[in-house]
């Protein structure tokens, strides 16, 4: 419970900094269609990435959520699917339950965000998709990750 | 003249009771204490099984190619080439000249025969001889099915482990783990089933759907694992001979991690909810669901010990992962795993004897299996990543509690190129460690209790 009372916290002192311009929530660039994955990965970021063994939203996190939301509450019909993934460096059984949790983090914040719970699922794939195959800190930094995927 | 048999599937096994009467030679009777720590491998002679027939001389050979590579991977014997051995043939079924094994070394000496019965059986007889004590340690028959010889010829490496070491064989085993292909950014696992010695090897699935961590029935032809039919990932039984797949009860969260209780009759597993995973059974005659444990922490990895009272499981609810112990109804959970500062325990498995808890180890940025006393006591490393980055997970325990096996897995570089899963075994007391050769890659083995 404490979490969700930072968060809203950290939301407050979002709105309050974010007046500046910028902040593209709900804007079209490019050519990709409003509502669409590739709407959502480009002009907005479809993913927030984890320190090792950890599932606490970042700062930088906290700010793609928020647009995030933002996105998602110019697109109603939308729904997604938040995906957790770890790197490689955890055993099999305990790295679907961190993504677990990663994803399960991540929807917390976007329905403290104001998203209905309605419109987001979880799935943890532990480390069985990695998005970069390689075995260093870059790859696995890339990894750590909860990507939010339209339905 | 009491001859015992009795069925075993299509095997019919009968003792083989010996006519001659052997001189009362006083010598110490061949035996291996496999609990000691390196073992000097006992020189076996593994003859061709004799054969009047062409058909009959060939699974002669083959049966003795298969149970000298059994008795060889233990690591407890040493099987002498056969181009050094003196005597050969039917000489062989009247009577050993102990003299000319005793010249080549030989401490125990393997012969048999094989015969096509008039229904077209296959009967198997061997007999295991001590050289030096020149006497019949043990002698046995067998009739099967031609095409089951090689279960036949494990069963004989098994009769002859038994007999020499005093514990349990594990020869007659198979193993499901799984098979992996593929880019690692998009592996392609599938369910596989082979023998102990990589004979046998079957696909049980086609790898459309990501399956992992498979578990085998103690009783049953079945596998409990975790499937991403429809990209929900919940627990499964597969039924190896009939092939269905079926989901296990209807949960409204992600549930894995599973493994059968000891009686077979219930499966122990993780369930997240809200993102917190717990440990729950399920019995699966009334599919009653029973919550373990309650903490905020990760809880994930259960396993029975095998008398089904305590349970041994990892969480992460002192920081990191951590093994624990509670009773089998739930109640306190008590740490167990006290290594060095900042050290993981994971993957814990209760061996089948009782005596140990098998784990994987993470610790400064590689990994190891081990296995400690069920108090926490004792530990000790068996098997460790190497420098060059790998990563060793996974334990599973042979039936008789000896022997583990576990997956390795090499690094890749940054193209993604590299990050070979294979399979290895390791003798508890951290000899002998082999690779188990797969087909294609292989992680997340699980092996089965002897076969029926």
């Amino acid at each position: 419970m404490r979490f969700k009372i930072l968060s809203v916290i950290a939301v407050a002192g979002f709105l309050a900094a974010c007046a500046a311009p910028g902040g593209g929530a709900g804007s079209v660039g490019g050519d990709y269609a409003p509502g669409s994955q590739e709407d959502l990965a480009v002009n907005v970021g479809d993913r927030v990435h984890f320190d090792f063994d950890k599932y606490n939203l970042l700062p930088e996190a906290r700010y793609t959520l928020q647009q995030q939301a933002a996105w998602l509450a110019a697109n109603e019909g939308v729904s997604i699917t938040v995906e957790g993934h770890a790197d490689e460096r955890g055993t099999r059984e305990y790295n679907l339950a961190l993504g677990e949790r990663r994803a399960q983090a991540t929807a917390d914040y976007l329905m403290v965000l104001g998203v209905s719970k309605g419109r987001v699922q979880t799935v943890s794939y532990g480390k069985e998709r990695p998005e970069d195959p390689g075995s260093n800190e870059a790859a696995w930094a890339k990894n750590r990750r909860a990507v939010s995927v339209v339905k | 003249m009491t001859i015992r048999y009795h069925n075993i599937l299509s095997l019919l096994v009968l003792a083989l009771v010996l006519a001659i009467a052997m001189p009362g030679i006083s010598h110490a009777e061949l035996k291996i204490d496999i609990t000691r720590g390196v073992v000097e491998p006992v020189p076996v002679a593994v003859t061709d099984f004799f054969g009047e027939g062409r058909g009959e001389k060939d699974f002669g050979q083959k049966i003795a190619g298969v149970v000298a590579a059994d008795l060889e991977r233990s690591g407890l014997f040493n099987p002498i080439d056969k181009k050094a051995f003196i005597q050969t043939g039917e000489s062989l079924n009247l009577l050993p000249r102990f003299g000319d094994w005793r010249l080549i070394k030989t401490q125990a000496l393997v012969q048999g025969r094989v015969e096509m019965t008039v229904d077209g059986r296959l009967k198997v007889e061997f007999r295991l001889w001590d050289v030096y004590a020149e006497q019949q340690m043990v002698g046995l028959a067998y009739f099967s099915v031609p095409s089951n010889w090689r279960r036949v010829a494990h069963i004989i490496a098994d009769a002859i482990y038994q007999r020499v070491t005093g514990e349990d064989g594990y020869f007659d085993t198979r193993i499901v783990y799984i098979a992996e292909t593929g880019p690692r950014t998009r592996r392609v696992k599938r369910l596989a089933i082979m023998d102990q010695d990589g004979e046998n090897h079957r696909f049980l699935t086609d790898g459309t759907i990501l399956v992992l961590t498979p578990r085998f029935s103690p009783t049953l032809q079945e596998i409990t694992y975790l499937s991403y039919y429809n990209d929900i990932p919940r627990v499964y039984i597969f039924n190896i001979d009939s092939g269905r797949q079926e989901r296990l009860g209807d949960f409204p969260n992600m549930n894995f991690a599973p493994r059968f209780s000891p009686d077979g009759k219930g499966v122990i597993m993780s369930m997240a909810k809200d993102g917190n995973s717990d440990i729950y059974i399920m019995d699966l005659a009334t599919r009653k669901v029973t919550q373990i444990t309650t903490h905020s922490a990760i809880d994930t990895g259960p396993s029975y010990s095998p008398d089904s009272k305590k349970i041994v499981f990892e969480s992460d609810r002192s920081g990191v992962q951590q093994i624990y112990i509670t009773d089998a109804n739930g109640g306190k959970a008590k740490r167990i795993s006290f290594g060095p500062k900042r050290a993981r325990y994971a993957t814990p498995v209760w061996s089948p004897r009782g005596d140990w808890i098998a784990f994987t180890r993470i610790f400064s940025g590689g990994t190891a299996i081990g296995v400690m006393r069920t108090d926490g006591s004792g530990e000790r490393i068996l098997a460790q990543s190497t420098a060059r980055g790998d990563w060793v997970e996974g334990p599973t325990w042979a039936p008789n509690g000896r022997v583990l096996m576990y997956f390795r897995q090499e690094p890749a570089d940054k193209q993604g190129r590299g990050g070979r899963t294979r399979l290895f075994t390791i003798d508890i007391t951290g000899q002998n460690e082999r690779e188990v050769v797969s087909p294609v890659d292989a992680s997340d083995p699980a092996w089965s209790p002897l076969n029926p």
